[in-house]
């Protein structure tokens, strides 16, 4: 029952999700294709998990289209459901139940046999590295060993689609590797997923494409090496002055500046030849008399393109002041 | 796909049941319960004894015989709808409140091929369950004190199941509403409480005002605390079978209810 790599396992034309008057997900379009992994980035109340729980039926569609396999999920709900599994961004494991326990009973509600949900769910141990805890109860596991469990109950129906509504939130980041990794393999074997989180590394890691979501709108849409270099180039320089960097140290650069913002009294310069720039700015900066007290290049990231088109971090807020974009 | 309109009786007309996919619900209830089963039955079993201690063999001291039979006789068979009906409406009001809310234990079932309907399904089965469970214990107890006069208590289960499912269906109907686990107080001070005060189960209901005598027919209680004193004692009526008939007109009329309602809570 797989799907071929490259169909269309989910597609989204003008969905908007209203909750009363407020408008949680406003019009947005995607596609997600089978075998990728396709992601969801933005930030807090960008409306991301209201586009996961249209997914799977358990929030109706206010209008628009959503398409699920090619079938309307609230007309083939049942059908749909058994072919998705779902990692939702709150806990709901069975905490009295042991590890084991929790992977039947969800075999159950997919009416797999007795045996043949044995046997899935002593493979999906071991692929989640929790063998050594089929019989603890959940209660007692760490935070990260719960998500593993989560994501591996998921799999007990071996899904065609996987919907991982922030997977890694509230893990420490050794955790959140391990995470990583799990995800990563389930990825190699073909598993189409849809993944939705405000970590720009998380979804550098693991999508091959995605859309930038920001207060229930697709900004963006792209693979994450597209979008950075789309938007903000290859590499982010930054400069810190003790008097505030002017837009003007800028002037005649031309095509090396991409875009830049202004960050407190920190000046980030996205451009594609860090190295050249950081020398013509020294030498322009020599020759304005201006004092460059702290100068860094790094590669551009996901978090530089929605800052570049937000004005905000993922993290939510306006870290980001008096933004003078100058593309 | 079973689908509701294949069930008898259009018990279900207009919901989206899959019964087998119910059943899994009903499981993981019991499966959670079978690793507390003994300390709980246990406690089950030590509170009727002193049930009936107290209010029969102490206070049955000063009451007069009614109807013509020892106070105790007269107590025990509707102490066990009672004690039924209130490890319903514990089970289904505070757990299920639990598993709704805290647990979101419904969120991860529908994220499978089960609908929220076999979830409320589910839930009720187990509430019925577990109230037949604990009136067939008190039973037992009854039995032991020498209080059964009849083969015919062998039935007792079927009134206990009748009964059970209503108050699963009123606690849910409350629980699907309640903002938070203090709104069961007054659940059970306004609706549970007085039912177990005036639906016969302490004295008839001809001792009441003529006012309100007509007041407990309405209960569910009422009615299974009339069949199953009949059949513990013997006195078997054919209007036992209004009385039964009552509580699955009852049901009928009211299981799409909490359907319904926790459909409008949960889903938005
Ligand atoms: N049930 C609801 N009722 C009202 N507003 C909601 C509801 N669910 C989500 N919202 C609002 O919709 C917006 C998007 O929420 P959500 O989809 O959870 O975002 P994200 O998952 O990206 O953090 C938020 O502003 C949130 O407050
Ligand atoms: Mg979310």
């Amino acid at each position: 029952m797989t799907c071929k790599t490259g169909d269309t396992v989910v597609l989204a034309r003008g969905l908007i999700k209203r909750f009363g008057d407020f408008e949680a997900v406003r019009g947005i379009n995607f596609e997600v294709r089978g075998g990728e992994c396709f992601g969801l980035l933005g930030p807090n109340g960008a409306g991301k998990t209201s586009v996961v729980r249209m997914i799977y039926g358990f929030s109706p569609v206010t209008s628009g289209r959503l398409e699920v396999f090619g079938e309307d999920i609230g007309v083939k709900a049942r059908s749909v459901k058994a072919r998705i599994g779902v990692v939702s961004q709150e806990d709901n494991l069975d905490p009295e139940l042991s590890v084991m326990e929790n992977l039947l009973v969800y075999a159950g509600y997919f009416r797999i046999n007795r045996d043949l949900a044995g046997e899935r769910s002593r493979e999906i141990l071991e692929f989640m590295d929790l063998a050594d805890k089929a019989g603890h109860v959940v209660e007692s596991l760490s935070g990260g060993q719960k998500r593993r469990l989560t994501i591996g109950r998921a799999l007990i129906n071996r899904p065609d689609l996987m919907l991982l509504d922030e997977p890694t939130t509230g893990l420490d980041p050794y955790a959140r590797h391990l995470v990583w990794q799990r995800l990563r393999k389930l990825k190699e074997s073909g598993t189409t997923m849809i993944l939705t989180t405000h970590y720009l590394e998380e979804a550098s890691q693991l999508c091959d494409r995605l859309v930038i979501m920001n207060r229930g709108e697709v900004l963006e849409e792209g693979s994450p090496e597209e979008l950075i270099s789309r938007h903000v180039g290859r590499e982010a320089l930054e400069l810190g002055s003790g008097a505030g960097l002017d837009q003007y140290l800028l002037e005649g650069m031309g095509e090396l500046v991409k875009a830049s913002r202004v960050l407190g009294e920190d000046l980030v310069i996205f451009t594609e030849r860090g190295r050249e720039l950081d020398r013509r700015i020294s030498e322009r900066a020599a020759e304005l008399g201006i004092e460059i007290r702290r100068r860094g290049i790094r590669p551009a990231n996901l978090e530089d393109v929605f800052l570049k088109l937000t004005g905000e971090t993922l993290k939510g807020g306006r870290e980001f002041t008096g933004g003078g974009s100058c593309d | 796909m079973i689908r509701g309109r294949q069930l008898p009786g259009g018990l279900t007309a207009g919901t989206d049941l899959c019964l087998p996919l119910a059943l899994k619900v009903f499981y993981r209830n019991l499966l959670v319960f079978k690793k507390t089963w003994k300390a709980n039955i246990m406690f089950n079993f030590v509170e009727p004894v002193l049930y009936l201690w107290a209010m029969g063999f102490g206070l049955g001291v000063y009451v007069s015989r009614i109807n013509g039979l020892p106070y105790i006789d007269f107590l025990a068979p509707a102490l066990i709808a009672s004690s039924s009906m209130f490890s319903t409406t514990y089970e289904m009001t505070y757990d299920s409140f639990t598993r709704m809310a805290y647990k979101k234990t419904f969120h991860g079932m529908v994220a499978t091929p089960v609908s929220l309907d076999d979830v409320v399904a589910g839930e009720l089965l187990y509430g019925t369950f577990k109230g037949v469970l604990y009136g067939t214990v008190f039973l037992a107890v009854v039995a032991m004190f020498g209080l059964v006069k009849s083969p015919w208590a062998l039935l007792v289960p079927l009134p206990l199941a009748l009964m059970a499912m209503a108050f699963s269906i009123l606690s849910m109907i409350w629980t699907s509403i309640a903002p938070n686990y203090d709104s069961f107080g007054y659940f059970f001070t306004l609706i549970i409480t007085p039912m177990f005060l005036f639906s016969g189960v302490f004295f008839p209901v001809e001792n009441l005002p003529p006012g309100v005598r007509l007041i407990p027919w309405f209960t569910p209680l009422y009615h299974a605390v009339e069949v199953i004193r009949s059949l513990v004692l013997g006195q078997v009526t054919r209007s036992l079978l209004a009385d039964l008939a009552w509580l699955a007109i009852f049901i009928l009329l009211t299981v799409r209810i909490p359907m319904v309602t926790v459909r409008k809570r949960l889903v938005q």
